[in-house]
């Protein structure tokens, strides 16, 4: 299903960081309108390193540093984009959103829109989301469902080193704004990345895995994790196809539907915490559908607790989901249902 | 620095341009009043002499951010009254095709890059569009419109020392009306002059007559030769009053009337024409002024035959839905 499994280019194995680096130095090489913004992402190299060298290849007028200042960096990155520029933001952590929310919701993501099509934002504001590092609950959240409730906004989540360069690619290409979501967790992941600058389409889901007892949809680390939790489930066997929507504004429902219309039982994991979440929307989608009609069970939601992330490990451990509690939950719909 | 008030064209268009906002906004609240206009709006009568003076400094290919009170910016910065008339009266030719209204009128042909409905929220956006002509090697500048209400805001914070830092083609424009809706401007700050908060960014701050449209072309064509030389922004703070209301909800219960008629004493048109007699004839500033008129009236006669924003094309510029 993925664009990025069929490009008849070299592969190599790359981290999910270095996957990144490579689609930006890809973009700016060829497109001298992208330009990046951001904390410490010059000769620091990025809080989490994703920038690296670049400053060197490309210097410190298109790999610019900025002041602590989330609101001024999103707001210039709004203001460039509308006169002729491509600029790729870095928030260090997806948590300081919240420092910048009125550029990114009110002005970003409505300017187009709102002045009835007259104007374009082709921003694309990066941020490192998710928990497991021991940073707490400041540095920690995962805020995907804030970003696409706000119309306007097209907000992608990439789980592997070859959809973080492939969606970002496309992010950049794109000429509205969209936020892209990385996870901490995943910058040191390695996987087979294209060389070339293949692009994922927005807006389109990855069947990871197929099975017919029942659709796993997870999003972010939790894809690996269902993945995992997949192998273990086929040793009971139990098989799983597990769903990775990739971009969740636009959503791409009908490959879910789909695959639940054929096993019946959906399982919704998801780091965030439940109330509100974004697998709720998945859930309703599925509700709405004629998906129903073939279900054999209750929508199973998997979700973080609703509390902050906490900073002790094992409290941490047992904030958000694990593989173990996949397996359990997914052969608890399929064993009682 | 010119002289408008000797030199015949520059007159002649400061005066049309004054008139040109005055008379728009006397129809919008006339027709807001009769209830033939929807929504909100925020009126800048008294202040036209900030954007006439202001944009007279500005060149083809240069860029402003506005306000929510941002009429004046657009109609000086030579945007089309019918499609502002329209937008107003939600018509499909309006500039944003009645998906905006008053508070988001953008004019991309006149390099005005949009009202805006957040206080401060052009400031960061301002000194971006200048991020953008440093990277293009463009001789280009932008100009922010904001209102003493927008110093407190963390984004002009950000926005100013950002434009600051880098040396960027901006000026930032306070266009000082005294009230931030009702809460004046003596109880929001602890300076004396707005113009002070340069110094803790490093750059040039001053203050001026902001009804006095010389004052504001003097100041802000200086800031501009300075942000085109590569020097870096200037914060000019124009002492303006509003004499309407904040919006259709305002009461005027935080001041006094006599307050009000103080002001309007110093009408910045009628200063302007007093000051102009000796370059114009009567005829001459008669003219401009039935100018501005005749092009209201055209402007809402068009705007009035427009087709209504249609329900049935309400998505169109939506970019992220499922299929």
């Amino acid at each position: 299903m993925t664009a990025v499994t069929e490009a008849a280019t070299a592969t190599r194995t790359l981290t999910y960081a270095e996957a990144v680096r490579e689609a930006l130095a890809q973009a700016m090489t060829a497109d001298e309108r992208v330009f990046l913004l951001g904390e410490d992402i010059g000769t620091y190299g990025g809080a989490f390193g994703v920038t690296g060298d670049l400053v060197h290849s490309f210097g410190a007028e298109r790999v610019r540093d900025t002041p602590i200042s989330e609101l001024g960096i999103v707001g210039a990155a709004v203001g460039a984009a509308l006169a002729g520029m491509r600029p790729v933001v870095e928030i260090q952590f997806s948590d300081f959103t919240a420092q910048a929310m009125d550029q990114i919701a009110n002005q970003a993501a409505k300017i187009h829109f709102m002045l009835g099509g007259a104007a374009n934002v082709p921003l694309v504001l990066r941020a490192p989301g998710g928990s497991g590092t021991g940073a707490a609950a400041q540095h920690s959240q995962s805020l995907e469902a804030w970003f696409a409730h706000v119309p306007g906004l097209k907000v992608v989540m990439p789980s592997t080193p070859a959809d973080a360069k492939a969606l970002l690619l496309a992010a950049i290409d794109d000429p509205n704004p969209v936020v892209v979501l990385e996870h901490k967790l995943l910058y040191k992941e390695r996987g087979p990345v294209p060389e070339a600058g293949t692009r994922a389409r927005l807006g389109e889901t990855a069947v990871r895995r197929t099975g017919e007892d029942l659709t796993i949809v997870a999003t972010g680390v939790m894809v690996s994790r269902a993945l995992e939790a997949a192998d273990q489930l086929a040793g009971q066997g139990i098989q799983a196809s597990v769903l990775d929507p990739r971009t969740l504004s636009p959503l791409d429902d009908g490959t879910i539907v789909n695959s639940v219309v054929t096993t019946g039982r959906a399982l919704l994991v998801q780091e965030a915490p439940k109330t509100a979440g974004f697998m709720a929307e998945v859930a309703a989608r599925i509700g709405e559908s004629r998906a129903f009609g073939h279900l054999r069970a209750p929508i199973g939601r998997l979700c973080g607790l609703d509390v902050p992330i906490p900073y002790a490990p094992q409290l941490e451990r047992a904030a958000v989901p694990q593989v173990a509690d996949i397996v359990r939950e997914a052969g608890e719909l399929v064993r009682r249902w | 620095m010119m002289d408008l008030h000797k030199d015949a064209g520059a007159a002649t268009e400061i005066l049309r341009t004054m008139w040109t906002i005055r008379r728009f906004e006397e129809a919008v609240d006339d027709m807001f009043a009769r209830g033939l206009m929807h929504g909100t709006m925020h009126l800048s009568i008294g202040q036209e002499a900030v954007p006439a003076g202001a944009c007279h400094a500005l060149a083809e290919g240069d860029y402003i951010t506005s306000t929510h009170r941002g009429h004046g910016h657009c109609i000086a910065r030579g945007a089309r009254l019918d499609a502002m008339m329209a937008e107003l009266l939600a018509k499909e030719t309006g500039y944003c095709r009645g998906r905006g209204g008053s508070m988001h009128i953008a004019d991309v042909a006149t390099g005005n890059l949009g009202a805006n409905g957040i206080v401060a929220g052009g400031v960061p956006i301002a000194a971006g569009a200048g991020l953008a002509i440093r990277l293009r090697g463009q001789d280009r500048v932008a100009v922010s419109f904001f209102g003493d209400g927008a110093v407190n805001e963390g984004a002009w914070h950000e926005g100013v020392n950002l434009a600051a830092i880098w040396d960027l083609p901006v000026v930032f424009v306070c266009e000082n009306n005294q009230y931030g809706m009702s809460m004046s401007v003596g109880k929001a700050a602890k300076v004396e002059r707005l113009a002070e908060r340069a110094a803790a960014y490093g750059i040039p701050g001053s203050t001026v007559d902001g009804n006095d449209p010389q004052a504001v072309y003097d100041a802000v064509a200086e800031a501009v030769h300075r942000a085109r030389a590569g020097l870096g922004p200037s914060l000019v703070e124009a002492l303006t009053y509003r004499w309407k209301g904040h919006s259709k909800s305002d009461k005027n219960l935080y001041r006094t009337r006599e307050e009000i008629e103080g002001w309007r004493e110093r009408d910045p048109i009628t200063r302007f024409e007093r000051a102009v007699a000796g370059t114009l004839t009567d005829s001459e500033i008669a003219g401009c002024r039935e100018q501005a008129r005749d092009r209201v009236r055209a402007a809402i006669r068009t705007a009035h035959a427009a087709p209504d924003a249609e329900a049935a094309t309400l998505t169109d510029a939506v970019y992220a839905r499922s299929e």
